[in-house]
């Protein structure tokens, strides 16, 4: 068959953009999924705008301790006098983006190894399954608890242990999500066309394996932001002066003993987003497996 | 049965009139039946046929009265014996389910539980509505198993499920369903999972026990030749609504309809043999092990392909016919024998092949779900080898592939869709178009129309041919279904366990003498002939 | 051998395996430490002469290998040496007789939560199940998907606003000691066992409906009702065989999870369990007894995995009547 190269190519018809789809989607979405939506929405621009939205500084003393609520302290003063609600509006971008680096250094260790030990199989995944098969008997808290006492604390140490840890159980699933793909006759049909290495991986497996990695990537970000607020709260992750959510429910914490709820504002701070998070997740879910219950 | 027409005098035992049914599919409800009517005679085999989508499960289960999760029974009745089963009480169905009314699905290994004996799951309905003591339901289940041809009767019903095969496994199936002698038992497609040699046992003695107890039957399926050797009286199901209904010799003879008309085309297809001097691919003595195991999945075997030819490699499940796919392209390097393309030695394994070889011998899947990734448009997948092979780039790939989609028959507003958003057949014409990009000499076909709808496989078994025609290609055409072999082969090789029982032009090894196995595979494979199977097991008895 | 027996045998195995590998993993964790342990806890100002005292003194001058397999076989019979906070006085304090105490007190309220929390979440998630999309399924399934997403200490803490302070119906500070009774300890634990129940209930139901939900899906489970079969018939005699093994799963799996949730509620309401001492330990850096709880914390949750993976195999058919 020759080509006739001197034809004019006719008009193809343009389909719907990327854009369009994700329009639709949302207008699909549920009531649970837009509060998720919105309440992170909230929480990123408190994040990235914070010394602009916060009436005092991170650190600044501005009155006696324990104060009640009043025009200058909003929700009231900490154990040495600073502003509970500008604390907590730095937290966000504190506590949020200490998770979000975790989070990231754990996909691209755990997911590019899960990927890679799928398609390669033989030694190399054996030696990493067992390895993580090891780790994934010791529970995250636990195990962190441990490294912190040894390294010592600090915010990188608590981030390099973290992703450590978590990029096990992100192994995990993206090497089987990747076998799912892997066995797929397209994959064999790349092979079989004598497609490199590089092919397969970034343009027939990872673009089939994106949606529940991203969904995943919900999950293990509410569970770091979680075990990084338990540690601090325990005393062992972020050290203060740092306006840390999960610092600041341990620095009040003897408040509540007298009536004062301002241990539960950053707290409730930590479960708002993670309940957030989780209804967008699970519309995801719903939305990805096409599996209705009931069917 | 068939033959016996005069037998169904009986009064009306089932009554089923304008019936709706909806189901629901992404949070909307949609009709997968659009008011049907259907009556059976007591001792009345009906047999229910149609395409995937047609609606003839739902409504042999809402014979049941009995609609799945996520379907819902909109309007009209249902009558069995005097009883509303619409709107009767869930307790007055479960008392006739079992009893009255029984179902035999498609998969038993799914359907028995794993957890019980064989025989407590056949008496099970017996024993729980009081209908038999023990002691008399289980001496019962063994004349049963007795009277469907099971191995052990006396013994086999202490098995449990996953201790006995497939075909005996549908049997005990059909015992447990006579177990309280219904007067209606469903059959939902009870032999698409077995291979045809099965397939024969099984059919020869459901058909006789339901003959032996004159119970009425609705048996369901999509294989025409199937449902001709079972039923008394035939409809045709399409998109939910009927669309012809006679008695079966009248529907086999001239059907009304064309869309009945349509669905034994294939079965006229005819390519005129040819064959050719020129070998373009020798296959000889190839053994191939898996895991580097000892069973050989590939025994010895040996195979020539002429050019421009179509060879058809037929075999059951197991017969290695799909490792010999694997051996061609490299994916499992033989352990011994060679394999020459053009005369030169192919290299054993994928990687030592140069790109050239690889392109010259393109493959076609079974699924195109599987085969056409998901995530890419028509214009990537078909592109790729455009450019990976030819270097073609930008426009003149494009043109190419807006080309190439006009020899598959699609127009070019389909070069921008993804997978998802076409039907089963088109999928498959994408799959054909890639492998056809790569302007290879070779195609292997792996099951390519078993996948798909009659009246589709007919186009795509005429699509392959035309382009045959246009550029010479050779197809190696593996397959389990001889009325495909029929219609599009030169050449067949019948693959039995791992070897080559026969090969040769088609009219030699379609026509006697026949090696053993070859005989007993075509003549297991059911023809639209309604005295066909009572033939064969005259023939075959005969014979013992 | 019959194939349960072999398929249990390599399980223990392999339960084994696992453990000798967590407890190396736990044992090296100290020699991680880029410039030595010593070094680390001293300080950068800290003497060569000091350093080696100190390692001297805490036996860390020895091979590894040497120490390891006197720790682990001291461990194993329930000696994790001496506790480093004390050493350099005279009195050297061991750890089990500090862990001992400790490790009875989170049992206790390890088991006073999953008392309650096991069977109701059992009992709960089937009924979700078996009315799934039902009013009582949704409002049942947004109540777990918020209360799992919470962090414990936030529970935690409304809990104690609420119940102790609000309204002083317990004690908002779980003290305990040995002399304590057993119905006091009860009393004094409700809330920290209450925060866990609800903690545990949550996660618990959530995967009982699963894999109840996946259960009843199987087609043996629609034959069984188109026999005509009860309703509860099918479920007592069709579903219940095989649910054992997912069952078992979801008991173990939450039970683990329990383990280490005691960590953060034993702190909020400061109760002398294992949890709190090891959080006091990591603060001060005291290896021995941070080992020990960690090792503790990992042969329970080994363990519990262990026994839900030999239920599975033991009520697994294809096993018990091979072919």
């Amino acid at each position: 068959m020759s080509t006739d190269t001197t034809a004019p190519l006719r008009n193809i018809k343009a389909r719907r953009t990327t854009l369009e789809n994700i329009v639709r989607n949302l207008k699909t979405a549920p009531v649970s999924a837009w509060f998720g939506m919105i309440v992170i929405l909230i929480y990123a621009i408190f994040a990235i705008f914070a010394p602009w939205l916060a009436p005092h500084s991170e650190n600044e003393v501005i009155g006696k301790a324990y104060e009640h609520g009043s025009s200058l302290a909003l929700l009231g003063t900490d154990q040495i006098g600073r502003d509970l609600y500008s604390r907590l509006i730095y937290g966000a971008r504190n506590t949020i983006g200490i998770a979000v680096i975790t989070t990231l250094v754990s996909f691209l260790v755990g997911g590019s190894l899960g990927v890679l030990a799928a398609l390669k199989r033989g030694w190399l995944d054996q030696g990493v399954s067992r390895v993580v098969d090891a780790f994934l008997a010791i529970p995250v808290l636990i195990f962190a608890l441990m490294m912190l006492a040894v390294v010592g604390k600090s915010v990188v140490n608590l981030i390099i242990i973290l992703a450590l840890l978590d990029a096990t159980r992100v192994f995990r699933l993206s090497r089987a999500v990747a076998l799912n793909a892997v066995v797929m006759d397209y994959v064999e049909s790349a092979k079989l066309r004598g497609e490199g290495m590089g092919w397969i991986v970034f343009k027939e497996i990872v673009p089939n394996i994106l949606p529940p990695l991203i969904t995943e990537f919900g999950l293990r970000f509410c569970f770091v932001f979680l075990t990084i607020s338990a540690l601090s709260f325990l005393g062992v992750g972020v050290q203060p002066p740092t306006a840390d959510w999960g610092s600041m429910v341990a620095e009040n914490k003897t408040l509540i003993t007298f009536g004062n709820p301002a241990p539960l504002y950053p707290a409730a701070a930590i479960a708002l987003l993670t309940v957030a998070v989780n209804f967008v997740v699970d519309w995801f879910l719903h939305k990805t497996s096409g599996l209705r219950d009931g069917k | 049965m068939a033959s016996d027409i005069k037998r169904v005098k009986g009064d009306v035992l089932l009554e089923i009139k304008n019936l709706v049914i909806d189901g629901k599919s992404d949070d909307e409800w949609k009709p997968i039946i659009r008011g049907i009517d259907l009556t059976l005679k007591r001792g009345e085999v009906l047999g229910l046929i149609g395409e995937s989508g047609a609606g003839k499960s739902t409504l042999g289960l809402a014979g049941m009265g009995y609609a799945r999760p996520g379907c819902r029974i909109t309007s009209g009745t249902i009558n069995f014996d005097g009883i509303d089963l619409v709107a009767a009480s869930e307790e007055t169905r479960r008392g006739l389910w079992g009893s009255r009314i029984a179902y035999v699905a498609q998969s038993a290994a799914a359907s028995f539980n794993p957890a019980h004996h064989i025989i407590d799951q056949t008496i099970e309905t017996a024993v729980g509505h009081n209908i038999m003591t023990r002691e008399k339901a289980e001496a019962d289940a063994r004349d049963l198993y007795k009277r469907l041809q099971l191995p052990n009767p006396d013994t086999i019903g202490l098995r449990f499920p996953h201790q006995v095969s497939g075909g005996q496994l549908q049997r005990a199936m059909t015992a447990m369903a006579m177990s309280c002698r219904p007067d209606l038992i469903i059959f939902d497609e009870p032999t698409t999972a077995l291979d045809v040699t099965t397939q024969v046992e099984v059919l020869a003695a459901m058909r006789n026990i339901v003959e032996q107890f004159n119970t009425a039957a609705i048996y369901i399926t999509h294989d025409l030749a199937v449902v001709a050797q079972m039923a008394h009286r035939i409809m045709v199901l399409r998109y939910g609504n009927l669309v012809e209904e006679a008695p079966t010799r009248e529907m086999l003879k001239q059907p009304t309809q064309e869309y009945t008309k349509s669905l034994w085309a294939v079965r006229k297809l005819q390519k005129p043999e040819t064959t050719s001097d020129d070998i373009i691919l020798n296959i000889d003595g190839v053994d191939a092990t898996y895991g580097g195991g000892t069973s050989k999945v590939l025994d010895n075997v040996t195979v020539k392909i002429p050019r421009g030819t179509t060879v058809a490699v037929v075999g059951e499940s197991g017969s290695g016919k799909s490792t010999l796919a694997r051996a061609i392209t490299g994916l499992l390097p033989p352990s011994k024998g060679t394999i020459s393309f053009n005369g030169k030695a192919l290299p054993a394994a994928l990687a030592n092949r140069d790109r050239d070889t690889l392109r010259r011998i393109q493959m076609i899947y079974q699924s195109a779900d599987t085969a056409l990734n998901p995530r890419q448009t028509v214009r990537d997948i078909i592109g790729r080898p455009l450019e990976f092979y030819l270097g073609l780039k930008g426009a003149a790939n494009d043109r190419r592939v807006v080309q190439l989609l006009e020899n598959i028959e699609l127009n070019e507003s389909y070069i921008d869709r993804y997978p998802g958003e076409m039907s089963g057949g088109q999928k498959q014409r994408i799959s054909i178009a890639r492998a056809l990009a790569a302007e290879p000499e070779l195609i292997i076909c792996d099951e390519v129309t078993s996948a798909l709808d009659q009246i589709v496989q007919e186009e795509i078994l005429q699509l392959l041919m035309k382009l045959q025609k246009e550029t010479n290609v050779t197809y190696l055409f593996i397959t389990h279904d001889i009325a495909t072999v029929r219609a599009i082969s030169d050449e067949i090789v019948v693959m039995h366990r791992g070897k080559v029982v026969q090969q040769g032009l088609k009219s030699k090894v379609l026509n006697p003498p026949y090696p053993a196995y070859t005989e007993l595979l075509l003549s297991s494979v059911p023809q639209m002939d309604p005295d066909w199977l009572t033939g064969l097991l005259a023939k075959r008895s005969a014979k013992v | 051998m019959h194939p349960v027996l072999k398929t249990v045998l390599q399980r223990l195995g392999l339960g084994v395996l696992t453990l000798f590998a967590v407890s190396i993993i736990i044992f090296s964790s100290l020699q991680m430490l880029p410039g030595g342990y010593a070094q680390n806890i001293l300080g950068q100002g800290a003497t060569p002469e000091t350093v080696k005292n100190f390692n001297h003194e805490l036996g860390l001058d020895r091979p590894a290998y040497v120490r390891y397999v006197e720790w682990i076989g001291n461990a194993v019979q329930g000696d994790f040496g001496n506790s480093y906070s004390g050493t350099t006085g005279t009195i050297k304090r061991s750890v089990s007789a500090i862990i001992a105490p400790r490790l009875y007190n989170t049992f206790f309220l390890a088991a006073m939560a999953a008392v309650v929390a096991v069977p109701l979440s059992l009992l709960l998630g089937v009924l979700a199940a078996l009315y799934r999309n039902s009013w009582y399924d949704r409002i049942v399934n947004s109540i777990t998907l918020t209360t799992i997403a919470m962090p414990e200490f936030f529970i935690a803490y409304l809990l104690m606003f609420f119940f102790a302070v609000k309204h002083r119906w317990f004690y908002s500070l779980s003290t305990v000691s040995e002399s304590t009774s057993f119905w006091e300890h009860v009393n004094r634990a409700t809330l920290p066992a209450l925060t866990m129940t609800l903690v545990i209930i949550a996660h618990m139901m959530r995967m009982t409906r699963a894999s109840i939900i996946n259960l009843l899906a199987s087609p043996y489970i629609e034959m069984a009702q188109l026999k005509g079969v009860s309703k509860s018939q099918v479920i007592l005699r069709h579903a219940l065989p095989n649910a054992w093994a997912p069952i078992a799963t979801v008991i173990a799996f939450n039970l683990a999870y329990l383990v280490v949730g005691v960590v953060v509620v034993e702190v909020v309401y400061v109760y002398p369990g294992i949890g709190q001492m090891m959080v006091d330990a990591v603060s001060s850096r005291d290896m021995p007894v941070v080992q020990a709880c960690a090792l503790i914390f990992a042969a329970t949750y080994i363990l519990l995995n262990l026994l839900a993976d030999i239920v599975s195999i033991t009520t697994n058919p294809r096993l018990l009547h091979p072919k």
